[in-house]
């Protein structure tokens, strides 16, 4: 029982070109991640193509364009819809439908998904600011957000690697209500209710209103609350990834923590048989709904054999439960018994005090905002002035975005701390696969042809085909397992060889 | 939001008596955070989107995921 295990965070961030409410997002999220490519290339750690097809014999990867990256600046930004860049750290940066998108590297805690997914804003914002300067470029702000107040949403989705042998109508039983009533701090607040946003009003979540099922595969319409992609990206006997899509883009660093280190703990049990709560929610969806617009967390819901409770009652009966779940267990990971004390502390306070959590939750720190312009300035919910706060709060850049200079003024807690943001920018998490494909980004750039979660595909000097090394189990690959083996071979000739011909990091 | 006003009490701390704490210091601390919160504001408007009305208009994004 622990908040550990194999996980990630992919964001999609709101693209604008200000003053431009027509310009092409597609074409534009291309510009940023060609930034970032041209950027990173100067330095050489840089691949460029995504190994889509795992299954695929060597000689079908020869397909990928490896002139690409000596093409001129202007040649580049035409090819924007399939703009892709695997980083040094490990992660992914590309353009997914009309956003530019950055999928964390493999971490193996809520800690490190925090510093990574920080690493993957400030990649963002300053590869957005880089495009104005490339051919065809302007202004380009980001803003990690979910939705524009018009109807339209995009995703900030978490991946939990969890054993196969799981049963998956166990998780969704248990995960529903965990997922219905999580928004009370994982919430990142937003101005207007429905999807499109239209009647006036502040709700806790900015995505609730976006999901329509319970359960089910798609992620772009009629949205589920459990979301059934399983693509595991590891040997899929013996795991699943866990693909969440109702979460929130949180600004506020504690936020992230506890989205994932509460979500991480309730896998943790069902992973163990539990958590024998018996909640069940009469309608998910609904309830959804309505705890996000319920901002004074007050309402209660339906459950099916028991009496109705309040969305903080149940986040207890999680609370309580993984508590118990621990203290049966002998010496607690210092990680894990520091998450249980903030997830208590958390649900204490918006029990009893919101506003003390103005440093740590976004929807209330948003709140605290808006509240003081509509009493100082006599604004109602209708005021387009409330609505731009909301929208800036996510603005990605250090000197505009309202989040931003609320952490430079003190007044939203920081987790992480530049310095290890900056390296975490640069290096990829120690212990995963991530560690190999970053390492191999970095001192192999011109020779990986392409890389995925689980591949590294190499075009070495006087071999026709490329060679591909699978990377299928997410925990080798790691610092401790291959950082020797890169020190002692000069070049990907001499690693391939020394890999087994290509098929060594990951077996 | 009437019915979020009885959380802008400050939270007691340990040494205070929560059932002692009178009326007036609850007033006193509400006018201290909106000061608090006055001072952030000020800040804030140096910064936020001049044009509050055309900026939200032309924030339209395309779905995604």
């Amino acid at each position: 029982m622990s908040v550990r295990r194999v996980m990630g965070i992919e964001t999609e961030y709101g693209i604008s070109h200000p003053g431009h409410p027509h310009a092409n997002p597609i074409r534009m999220s291309g510009l940023v991640v060609n930034a970032h490519a041209q950027a990173a290339e100067r330095v050489g750690g840089l691949a460029r193509r995504w190994d889509y097809d795992e299954e695929s014999p060597l000689r079908d990867a020869r397909g990928f364009d490896m002139s690409r990256a000596e093409a001129d600046p202007s040649q580049l930004t035409e090819d924007t819809s399939t703009a892709n860049v695997v980083l040094t750290n490990g992660a992914r940066f590309y353009v997914d439908h009309a956003h530019p998108e950055y999928s964390s590297p493999e971490v193996t805690n809520p800690w490190d998904a925090v510093l990574w997914d920080r690493a993957g804003m400030v990649v963002a914002a300053e590869a957005a600011r880089a495009a104005a300067h490339l051919p065809g470029g302007h202004e380009i702000v980001l803003y990690k957000n979910n939705c524009d107040g018009k109807g339209a949403s995009y995703g900030t989705h978490e991946n939990y690697l969890m054993e196969r042998r799981t049963a998956f109508s166990a998780i969704v039983a248990a995960l529903t209500p965990f997922f219905v009533t999580r928004q009370l701090f994982t919430g990142a607040g937003r101005v207007g209710l429905g999807q499109d946003g239209r009647t006036p009003g502040f709700q806790l979540s900015s995505r609730a209103d976006f999901f329509e099922v319970e359960v089910g595969l798609e992620t772009t319409l009629k949205r589920p609350i459990i979301n059934t992609r399983d693509e595991p990206h590891a040997d899929p006997a013996q795991w699943r990834r866990l693909h969440v899509i109702v979460g929130d883009a949180n600004m506020a660093e504690t936020a992230t923590l506890l989205k994932l280190g509460t979500t991480a703990l309730v896998l943790a049990m069902i992973e163990s048989g539990g958590p024998e709560l018996g909640i069940a929610l009469a309608n998910p969806v609904q309830a959804m709904h309505q705890v996000s617009h319920d901002v004074a967390m007050t309402r209660r819901y339906e459950c099916l054999g028991r009496a109705p409770m309040t969305a903080l009652e149940i986040q207890r009966a999680y609370l309580t439960a993984a508590q118990e779940h621990v203290a049966t267990r002998p010496d607690p990971d210092p990680q894990t018994k520091e998450l249980l004390e903030l997830w208590a502390e958390v649900l204490e306070l918006l029990a009893e005090d919101p506003r003390e959590l103005a440093d740590r939750v976004d929807w209330v720190a948003k709140q605290v905002l808006l509240d003081g312009y509509r009493r100082r300035d006599g604004l109602d919910w209708t005021s387009p002035r409330l609505a731009a706060v909301d929208l800036q709060y996510a603005d990605t850049r250090p000197e505009r975005g309202l989040a931003l200079r609320l952490e430079q003024r003190g007044s939203l807690r920081r987790i992480t701390d530049d310095r290890d943001v900056a390296r975490a920018i640069d290096q990829a998490p120690t212990d995963t696969r991530a560690w190999f494909r970053g390492e191999c980004v970095r001192r192999f750039g011109p020779q990986v042809a392409a890389a995925s979660w689980d591949s590294v595909i190499f075009d070495v000097p006087g071999r026709n085909a490329l060679v591909r090394v699978p990377t299928s189990d997410p925990l080798r690959g790691t610092r401790e397992h291959v950082a020797a083996l890169l020190d002692s071979v000069d070049g990907v000739a001499e690693l391939v060889a020394a890999l087994g011909g290509g098929a060594g990091a990951g077996r | 939001m009437s019915t979020r006003e009885s959380s802008e009490h400050h939270r007691p701390r340990p040494e205070e008596e929560p059932a002692a704490a009178p009326a007036a210091s609850t007033t006193a601390r509400k006018e201290e955070l909106d000061a608090e919160v006055d001072a952030l504001l000020d800040e804030i408007d140096d910064v936020l989107e001049e044009n509050a009305e055309e900026f939200v208009r032309g924030f339209v994004q395309k779905g995604g995921e």
